[in-house]
This record gives structure tokens, sequence and C-alpha cells, in this order.
């Protein structure tokens, strides 16, 4: 009596799975050349954090902590960070892992700022897109492994679609919310004056909305850190894969050491980004 | 029956004089309705109803009904209700930041709801300067560039831009502050910002909307002498919301009261506070003191006894005695007034040795003048200090007739009385 009925429910599951063949088929193509673009791109960000000496990243480190995050003290902070990293002997693994982030975050900031800026100017694109995004944020993010697998194979261009797809949202929203929360009279005014649709765009509402996109930008990128890491169960070198060794080795220490190091880069990378939310 | 239309419409443009006398907007039969499907409310039986029950009954709100109105080239335009009354939507009509439902709005000649969208940006560019109740600046931009927005709007070159714009800060009162940022400015500056950059345009139409509302008393007064002082300079017109009665008492040409959508009356300053149109407008100038709008030229009187520069002695004194007064004014041939003289002067001159055939100078005394604008409340401290009747001229000094104290407070005792009946 207490148990649910059983029934023939929706064969949700297989006309996901028709899809998912359907556009294998036919749009192989399509996500050939798409990871094509993205491979290039992350292997370059790569190749420059790699090649870069050791100190001179540090270097930059410790000047972007004191110059935008605001006090000598954070600077040292975070070099003294660094340094940890690579005395753990990850430094390389955590070169690869912020590359990653950065590719990710290159990537959802060229699809999130124009959906967020249509998306405050057409109300019926905001119906389409909000529940859309609650659900690219809320589906557990390993769901999204399995078709990035299928699309694109094993290695850093299957974890750097998942990371996008569950990484773009933020940016999204908050480029959305920041233009229309933009003041009404300036709005006005621009419009009062004569100014065009992209007048009114880049005069008003970006520079006036740039305080939450910022903000965006720096949730998107915490949440393509955090992603990133899960994307090494699919293949992409990185601090991750420290931790999932550690976790099917049961090696607590080592799993602490990488944890910590992903930690601190959480820590640096939030800082500055969050930096450029608060200047003027 | 379109076409029979737009010929009647045609033909009506064509014979009207192309005179100062054309008013610069005419706005005939103007209809917002907030809300889905507005148009089918002008279609059926809600057309009529009040606002209340029209929201009730279909859920739309209405913004304006049936408004007629012209404004003249240059005039001082007050547009005033209370919050709700659609006196900001009427105006951003006038620049179709809101677009109305039905009706029509001529500007120079041109019906402005007709334009498409770059005829439109067109006529904002070339048009109207628009000033904010919250002044609506770009945060982050100087107060120049700010000022200079609408040229930038317009493409022109950034050293064009500023030097437009900078004799335009001088004449607000902020040279200097070029180079701030509007959040570091008071309420008040950052209005003239506003204004600045309404002006910068150098356009035929200024509107404003509920420009002071936001500033303290002092500022506001201060704001609004200088605003007057502008006016006066550039002879714009303007188109100014506002929700307070002393405000657009003092700055109006002609008042447009609105309520619930409508345009309850139109008239000058006086008409509105001694003759309101019904119990609504009365409420409203209520606190008006009569003082504040009443005029020297609209209570002055003609006097009995008026001596002339040319007269000899004796014939002023046989006037004065006829007349049974001890004193008088003097005028000369232009009807210009020299002073006042006083009969023991008159009678001094007939006893002195020389026996002037005229009055002269010296036996003028020069005395207080206002002008007929002056309202009864500057009238006050004048009377008080002068104890003869205040000589009302004209600004080439020509008599127009005199004010007494008397005929102050009876001005002031009557409009109360009328007030209370």
């Amino acid at each position: 009596m207490l148990d649910f009925p059983e029934m023939d429910g929706l064969p949700l599951a297989e006309w996901v799975d028709n899809a998912m063949s359907w556009l294998l088929t036919h749009l192989g193509g399509f996500f050939d050349v798409v990871g094509f673009i993205i491979l290039n791109v992350v292997v370059g960000i790569e190749q420059i954090f790699l090649n870069l000496p050791w100190f001179v990243i540090i270097l930059l480190v410790g000047l972007a902590g004191w110059k935008l995050v605001g006090k000598m003290r954070t600077g040292i902070v975070f070099m003294i960070f660094m340094i940890l990293i690579g005395s753990f002997g990850y430094w390389e693994l955590a070169m690869r892992t912020l590359s990653l982030v950065i590719a990710s975050v290159f990537f959802s900031l060229l699809i999130g700022l124009p959906l967020g800026i249509g998306m405050a100017r057409n109300d019926k694109m905001e119906i389409i897109l909000k529940p859309l995004l609650d659900g690219m944020q809320t589906m557990p993010s390993f769901v999204y492994l399995i078709p990035a697998l299928m699309f694109f194979g094993m290695g850093k261009v299957p974890a750097m679609f998942a990371t996008i797809i569950y990484a773009v949202p933020p940016v999204i929203r908050l480029t959305n919310v920041g233009i229309r929360t933009v003041d009404k009279e300036a709005l006005e005014a621009a419009k009062a004056f004569g100014a065009t649709k992209k007048q009114v765009l880049f005069d008003v509402q970006l520079p006036l909305a740039k305080p939450s996109i910022m903000v965006g930008i720096n949730q998107t990128t915490m949440m393509a850190l955090s992603m990133v890491v899960i994307g090494s169960m699919i293949g992409a070198k990185g601090l991750g894969m420290e931790v999932l060794l550690a976790i099917n080795r049961i090696e607590v220490g080592r799993g602490f050491q990488a944890g910590l190091s992903i930690v601190f880069l959480a820590i640096i990378v939030d800082r500055i980004t969050y930096s450029f939310s608060q200047k003027k | 029956m379109e076409i029979s239309e737009a010929k009647l419409g045609n033909g009506f443009l064509g014979t009207l004089p192309d005179s100062e006398e054309t008013p610069q907007i005419v706005i005939r039969d103007l209809w917002k309705i907030f809300g889905r499907d507005p148009k089918r409310i002008l279609k059926g039986p809600f057309k009529n109803m009040k606002k209340e029950i029209i929201q009730k009954k279909t859920g739309c709100i209405l913004g304006m009904r049936n408004i007629n109105l012209e404004i003249k080239k240059g005039e001082f335009y007050i547009l005033m209700g209370l919050s709700g009354s659609g006196k900001s939507t009427m105006i951003r009509n006038l620049i179709r930041l809101v677009n109305p439902t039905s009706g029509s709005i001529m500007i120079n000649g041109r019906d402005i709801t007709k334009l498409n969208n770059e005829q439109l940006i067109q006529f904002r560019r070339d048009t109207f300067g628009m000033v904010f109740q919250h002044y609506g600046l770009l945060p982050h931009m100087t107060v120049l560039d700010n000022a200079a927005y609408g040229l930038k709007i317009k493409g022109l070159p950034k050293d064009e831009r500023y030097a437009r714009a900078m004799p335009i800060l001088e004449t607000v009162g902020l040279r200097g502050w070029e180079d701030y940022y509007p959040g570091s400015l008071s309420g008040g500056m950052q209005q003239r910002v506003g204004l600045a950059r309404a002006l910068a345009n150098d356009p035929e139409i200024l509107l404003m909307d509920e420009p002071f509302s936001g500033l303290d008393p002092l500022i506001r007064r201060q704001m609004q002498d200088e605003l007057v002082e502008l006016q006066d300079k550039l002879k714009k017109t303007i188109i100014f919301v506002t929700h307070d009665l002393h405000e657009a008492l003092k700055l109006g040409d002609r008042i447009a009261i609105m309520r619930d959508g409508e345009v309850v009356q139109i008239g000058s300053p006086e008409d509105i506070v001694t003759n309101p149109a019904d119990d609504y407008v009365k409420e409203f100038v209520r606190d008006a003191s009569p003082s504040k709008v009443l005029t020297a030229g609209s209570i002055m009187e003609n006097v009995k006894v008026l001596l002339y520069a040319w007269e000899g002695p004796k014939t002023a004194l046989t006037h004065l005695n006829a007349n049974n007064r001890k004193s008088a004014f003097v005028l000369n041939k232009f009807h210009q007034l020299l002073g006042v003289t006083k009969m023991e002067t008159l009678l001094k001159l007939i006893s002195s040795v020389d026996k002037p055939p005229v009055i002269p100078e010296s036996a003028i005394r020069k005395i207080t003048t206002v002008s007929p604008d002056t309202i009864l409340e500057d009238l006050f401290p004048i009377v008080s200090e002068n104890p003869y009747p205040i000589p009302v001229v004209d600004s080439d000094n020509r008599f127009l007739g005199v004010v007494t104290t008397d005929q102050i407070f009876e001005s002031i005792s009557v409009s109360e009385g009328e007030e209370n009946a």
C-alpha cells in the first residue's frame, strides 16, 4: 500500500540516450572542431605556465596579491602558498590545473557574457534560460562527465567541456542581474539624449553592471576550479589526479597534501578575481 | 475615412500661420494605458470609467486620459500633480521614453508618435535635453564627461565635446569640478551636472522631471532662482514636472494640474490660486499664500492726482488743494516717474525770490519704486519702510499705478475669504 505503484514511467533515460547517439552520428564533425579549438587554447596556456620559470610565476602571484588585493602581506602569503605547493612536488600539476581553470573561464566568459547580455535585454530569453541555468548548477557535476566522455573521449577536452557547463551559470546570471538593476534614470538619460542600443549597452549598462559581472566571473572561476579537480576522473592531468590516486590507494597524507594545494590555489584565485569586482 | 482625415490634417497644417503664436508643442487626445492589450480599453465601455474601476475590471492601469495641451515656444510650462497623477508619464511621452497608447504629439509641426526608431533617435538628439529627479548621471565618468555625454552620443570628437561642455559647466557654477566623479559631489552639485548635460546639446526643449525634489530646501530655492535667471537668458521651452505648488507658482508661466491621468486645470499661477477649478485644485492651493502669487501689477490702482514737471508750482498747488492732497508724484513728458513733491515744498517755491516757472529738480524727492512683477511678499518690507503709496513703474520707468498697504492687505484677505467659502 505504502509503496509507490509500479508503472511504466516516461522513458526519459531512453530518450536522452537516443538523443546522444543522434548527436554523435550527425554532429561528430562539429564536436571534433570544438574539441580541436578547446584543446589548442588550453595547451597554449599550459605551455606558457610550464615554460615560465617557477620564481617568475611566484613573483607575479606575489605582485598580484600586493597590488590587486591590497596589502603587501597578502602578496607574501600568496608567495608562501605557492612555495608550499612546489615543496610538495606538485608544481607542474598545479600549473596544469591552473591552465585548465583559466582556459575554462575564458570559454565560460566567451559564452556567458553574450548570453547574460541577451538575457537582460530579452524577457523571453530570460524565461527560457533561467530553469536551464538552475538545472546546470544543481545537476550533480559527475553527470556531465558521461556525455563529455562520449563527445570528446578521454583527456583535457572533455574535462573542460564539463567544467564550462558547470561553471558558466554564475556569470550569465550575474551579468543579467547586473544589467537589469542598472539605475533606471541613468538608462533613461542615455535614451533621452538619443543613444542607440549599442551606445546604451557600452556607455551605461555594462559599466554600471561591472561590479556584479565581476562577482559572476569570480564565482565562475571558483566553480571551474572545483570542477577541474573532478575532471581528473576522465583523464585531465592535474592536482585532482593526485587526490584520486590517494583515494584509490587510501593514502590519507598524500590526499591531504594534494587537497591543501588545491585550497591554496583556490584562495589565491578567489582573492585576485574578487579584487576586480571591488575596484571602481 | 482615413484618407479624408489625412487630407483634413494636411489642410489644417497648411493653413496655420507660421508665426510665434503657433504653439511649439500640441498634444491632442493623448491616452496612455499600461497593461496587456491596452487598445481594448479605448474601444470598450471602460473608456469613460474611473481609473480604479478600470484597474479592478481589466488589470490595466490608466496613465493618461485624453490629454490636450498646447505649449508655446519659450514658455516655462509646469506639469503639477501628486504622485500617480500621470505627470511623469506625460513628460516621458514627449520624448517617447514611454509610448502613448493613442493620440498625437506634434512638436515643431511633426507628429513624434509616428517616428520610426532612427528618426526618434535623431529627434531626441536634435530637440531635447532632459534633467532627472535622481540626476541619472553616469558614475564611471567624470563631471566633464557627464556634461558632454549628449555630445558624445551625437558622435562629436573629444576636443569639440569638451570645448562645448566647459563653458556650460561654468554657467552652472561647476568650474574646477570637471575632473571629479559625480559620486563625490553633493546632491545640488550633481543636479547642476545634470542640468549642464541637458544644456550642452543646446536643445530647443528642456524636459525637467522633478529636478529639485531630492534637494534640501535651501539648495532647492537657490537652484530655482538660478534656473529663473538662466531661463531669462536662454528662453528655452521648458516643461517642468513638480509636486510642489510653491515651486510651480514661482517658476511657471503656465501650470497644468493633473489628477488620475487627467488635466484638471490649465492656467497662470495667478489663475490657479485665485480661481481653482475644482475641490482637488482648491485642496492643492490651500496652503498657497496669495502673497506669493499676486503681483504689484495685478493689485495696483490709478491715482487721482499726478503732477507734471512742465507745470508751474502754482498750478501744481491748485491741483493738490482741489483734491485735498498733501503730496503727489511728478512725471515728465514721457510719463516717466521723477519722484514725489510735497505741498510745503511748493509753497516755499512760490514764496521764494526767483519763483521758478516749472517745478525744479531740487523740489522733487526720488523714491522707491517697484516693478509690476513684484510679488506681494516682497512688497511687505517696502511698504513698511515707506509711509506713502509705492509707485509701480515699468522697465522704462514709466508710471503705471500705485500700491498701498491697504490694497495689499485687502487683496490677501479677499482671496482667503474665497477659499474659506
